[in-house]
């Protein structure tokens, strides 16, 4: 049974677990959190489809599965695009008698940064233009971490990667992160919604309104990468934190066009505690730092004038 | 050039309506006829009337099937195959490019034993960008692990999309079916043609109980698509290889079964005049009925010329092929395709030619291309390449390289 | 350990035995694999000092921090409904359970084998 209750205390979530350890995630991965808590939620009556990536693989070693729900893989690019076949399938098979009509079995469709942002965004967009009954999480842990570190358009700003090194010339990402949420937004769906494994309560809980609403919904999830953010695997869950601490991250929620804070921090951390935690931006300076806290700033700033208050205070140490 | 209503020739079958179709229309209806529950379909020429006619049919309540909007031709295949993977019947139609961008997703039907059924209007790939009939579309694609069928005119369209769909969802087989209509030849050329009833089509390819293989069902999860290590891939190869070559049994049988059910007898290959013929051209497709013509040019001239058609592509006839040339005293074969760099351009020669030396077969072989981007081949084109292959016959040995006929020089 | 619906894996020799297409129907059988291997440090719950928050259960990636309707009481006397144990079969030795323990009841242990 997918989670109806709302989910207020960390108490709330299931104990039940609906994705079987044994799987061959990194020590400290931040996705096998969150694919924990995901299924936890969805229950029986969800078809997962995965787009190729570090989840897809680590889970699915023939013979074996972690997965204890209807599960398909297609390839890199097109999640959004089997989904909506899914979904169609279901839609029709109902229609004509050949599953049970009055049974709500939904699709969740599940990709990375690269899956989402960049390879896979146009079937994406497709898939959440035509209004298909697909909830679709993104675990952002931005960059490809499947092949090794590879820059991805949700790498951040000063992050170095193997493909966008530090050297003479290059000091890491110089491109700020794409914005997937305002890409799901052009698309005028019912929800969409920001969410981090630190703040387990808001995530699943969001988890849990995305899968409930009917029609496209997105959820996008940080999911810190250890070997990939250069962290010592125990700081998955701190960095994460410090990722909304510092305004990094904001944790957000956009029902039918109207935008929320749901975790609201009044005073926010400055950003260096944040990158100062992580070996891909152990090469910045002071000076590159302060440029990223402008850059966190001014994203602030739209954020609190986007939902029409302060939601995000003001950096005070 | 295309056939004329010639498969019509045998007594009007029972029950079936004759009407006028394109090979477009024609797998639209076989495809409605089937009762399709998924239909992902991206516009391209020459097959665009396939989604205009099937959308069409939606729209007026002539068929209960979701039709996917999709955004190219890549999350068409994406989506017909995920549609079949939830135990819906499914089918897409694409051409030239459009089947490239499937391309990947053509090895991940084939590989996750998916049955859908797919309408390919067959045309030239860029560049230089054209729009017109050759093969080079479905020949990059022999090699994917699907089951290819070519039609010769605009029956065996509907009739071997209808077909596909009992082939495709045998237990024994679960492998995708392409059916191959040349673009604008046979896509946009209105033949006669008789539909069989609904319910017939049915009956003759039914819709198997949900869960007869495994789909994505809460109640018996499955997970579908894994990673497999040099530990076991290997061996879920050898399995799909398997299927591939053992689907010629189901295949045949679907077409004696067509031929009982509905007056048209289909097999692997068609002979033509073969009895005593000496020079013997292989083709496929509407090409195929050029091929005839000539044959019967010639032969009125008194020459011993015959032909074989290929209608199964994939899994390839090749033993049956060997057994029906062992007589030939030369073999040609007419690509309207070709293989860039290979030891001979044609692929089919390639084919034919392998099938023969494996199997004991040692005559002269010659390998022409034609028709190229929709290039016409005339029927005197035909009757000169028997002539060319007459004389490779005299010399007895094979022309080693592949000769462009109807090119420019 | 509460198992749940985990399958076993039968025995598969040739390629005769592959399930079609490699398609996988034995839901949750990464259960059977063992990833203790993995571990240099391991978390040790100290039952006295645990306030049962559930963090470490909340945040642990592997499903390897159990919660048990086993009730404890403490030496001072307080009894707890619920125990956290940890399931060392799957336990990689993070040390998010302790990094997040608020009241610092999780030790890492150094593996000697």
């Amino acid at each position: 049974m997918a989670l109806t209750r709302p989910v207020r205390t960390v108490w709330d979530i299931p104990r039940e677990e609906r994705f079987a350890p044994g799987h061959a995630m990194c020590q400290g991965c931040g996705a096998a959190i969150i694919m924990r808590h995901l299924m936890k939620v969805v229950g029986k009556d969800a078809i997962i489809v995965m787009a190729t990536g570090c989840v897809e693989v680590t889970t699915t070693l023939f013979p074996r599965t972690s997965w204890l729900n209807p599960w398909l893989h297609l390839a890199f690019e097109n999640a959004g695009a089997a989904a909506s076949g899914v979904e169609a399938a279901l839609k029709v098979l109902r229609r004509k008698g050949v599953i049970d009509g009055s049974r709500r079995v939904k699709v969740v469709a599940i990709a990375g940064d690269g899956g989402s942002f960049d390879i896979g965004l146009q079937s994406l967009s497709g898939m959440l233009e035509r209004g298909h009954d697909v909830m679709f999480v993104v675990y952002d842990n931005e960059a490809y971490m499947n092949t090794g570190i590879q820059r991805s358009s949700a790498t951040p700003y000063g992050a170095w990667t193997t493909t966008t090194p530090v050297g003479k010339r290059w000091r890491g990402e110089w491109r700020p992160k794409k914005d997937i949420i305002g890409i799901a937004l052009a698309h005028r769906i019912p929800y969409v919604a920001t969410a981090n494994p630190a703040y387990p309560t808001d995530m699943v809980e969001k988890f849990r309104r995305a899968f409930e609403i009917e029609g496209p919904s997105l959820v996008h999830v940080l999911s810190p990468c250890t070997p990939g953010w250069r962290i010592p695997t125990e700081k998955t869950i701190e960095v994460a934190r410090l990722a909304v601490q510092t305004g990094v991250w904001v944790l957000l929620e956009v029902v039918n066009g109207r935008p929320r804070v749901t975790v609201k921090v009044p005073r926010r951390k400055h950003v260096r505690h944040y990158l100062r935690l992580q070996g891909r931006f152990r090469h910045l300076t002071d000076e590159e730092i302060e440029r990223i806290q402008k850059m966190v700033d001014q994203y602030v700033e739209e954020i609190n004038r986007w939902v029409g208050e302060q939601a995000i205070g003001p950096v005070a140490e | 050039m295309a056939a004329r209503a010639e498969v019509v020739r045998e007594r009007p079958p029972r029950g079936q309506e004759r009407v006028s179709a394109t090979g477009n229309y024609a797998a639209a209806y076989a495809a409605r006829d089937a009762d399709v529950d998924v239909v992902a379909v991206y516009p391209i020429t020459p097959q665009v009337q396939i989604a205009e006619k099937l959308a069409e049919m939606i729209a007026n309540g002539e068929l209960d099937a979701e039709m996917i909007h999709v955004e190219s031709e890549h999350s068409a295949m994406s989506a017909v195959i995920a549609a079949a993977a939830t135990g819906a019947r499914a089918f897409t139609a694409t051409s030239s490019q459009g089947l490239e961008l499937m391309h990947e997703m053509l090895w991940i039907a084939a590989g996750l034993r998916q049955p859908v059924v797919m309408a390919v209007a067959t045309r030239a790939l860029s560049a230089p960008i054209n729009i017109w009939n050759d093969y080079t579309d479905v020949m990059s694609a022999r090699d994917t692990g699907w089951i290819i069928i070519f039609s010769e005119n605009v029956q065996e369209v509907y009739d071997n999309v209808v077909q596909a769909f009992r082939i495709a969802e045998h237990p024994d087989v679960l492998l995708p079916v392409m059916v191959a209509l040349d673009g604008y030849i046979l896509s946009h050329t209105v033949e006669p043609m008789y539909r069989i009833p609904q319910d017939e089509v049915l009956s003759y390819a039914p819709k198997r109980p949900r869960g007869y293989r495994p789909v994505l069902d809460p109640d018996r999860p499955v997970t579908m698509g894994v990673l497999a290590a040099p530990n076991w891939y290997y061996e879920i190869k050898r399995q799909q290889a398997e299927a591939l070559r053992e689907s010629k049994k189901v295949v045949r049988e679907a077409g004696r079964e067509f031929g009982k059910r509905f007056g048209r007898y289909y097999d692997l290959l068609e002979p033509f005049m073969l009895d005593d013929a000496e020079y013997v051209m292989v083709s496929m497709g509407a090409t195929a009925s050029l091929v005839k013509a000539a044959v019967k040019r010639l032969r009125r001239e008194g020459v011993k010329v015959g032909a074989v058609k290929v209608r199964v592509y994939r899994p390839f006839p090749a033993d049956e092929l060997a057994e029906m040339l062992q007589h030939a005293k030369a073999v040609g074969v007419l690509d309207r395709a070709i293989a860039f760099g290979g030891p001979t351009e044609g692929p089919l020669f390639a084919d034919v030619a392998v099938s023969l030396a494996t199997r004991g077969v040692h005559v002269p072989m010659v390998s022409f291309v034609h028709g190229l981007g929709g290039r016409d081949i005339f029927v005197r084109d035909v009757v000169e390449m028997f002539r060319i292959l007459a004389d490779y016959a005299r010399k007895g040995r094979s022309a080693t390289t592949t000769i462009f006929f109807g090119v420019r020089e | 350990m509460e198992q749940l619906r985990y399958s076993r894996v039968p025995e598969l020799r040739g390629w005769r035995d592959v399930p079609i297409a490699g398609i996988v129907p034995w839901p949750g059988s990464t259960a059977e694999n063992r990833m203790h291997a993995w571990r240099t440090f391991r978390p040790v719950i100290d039952p006295e000092k645990c306030v049962r928050c559930r963090l470490c259960w909340v945040y642990c990636p592997d499903g390897a921090i159990v919660e048990l309707d086993k009730p404890y009481t403490t030496r001072s006397g307080r009894t707890y409904k619920v125990t956290y144990e940890v399931n060392y079969d799957y336990c990689k030795g993070c040390g998010i359970c302790a990094n997040e323990c608020p009241v610092k009841a999780i030790r890492m242990v150094p593996e000697v084998r």
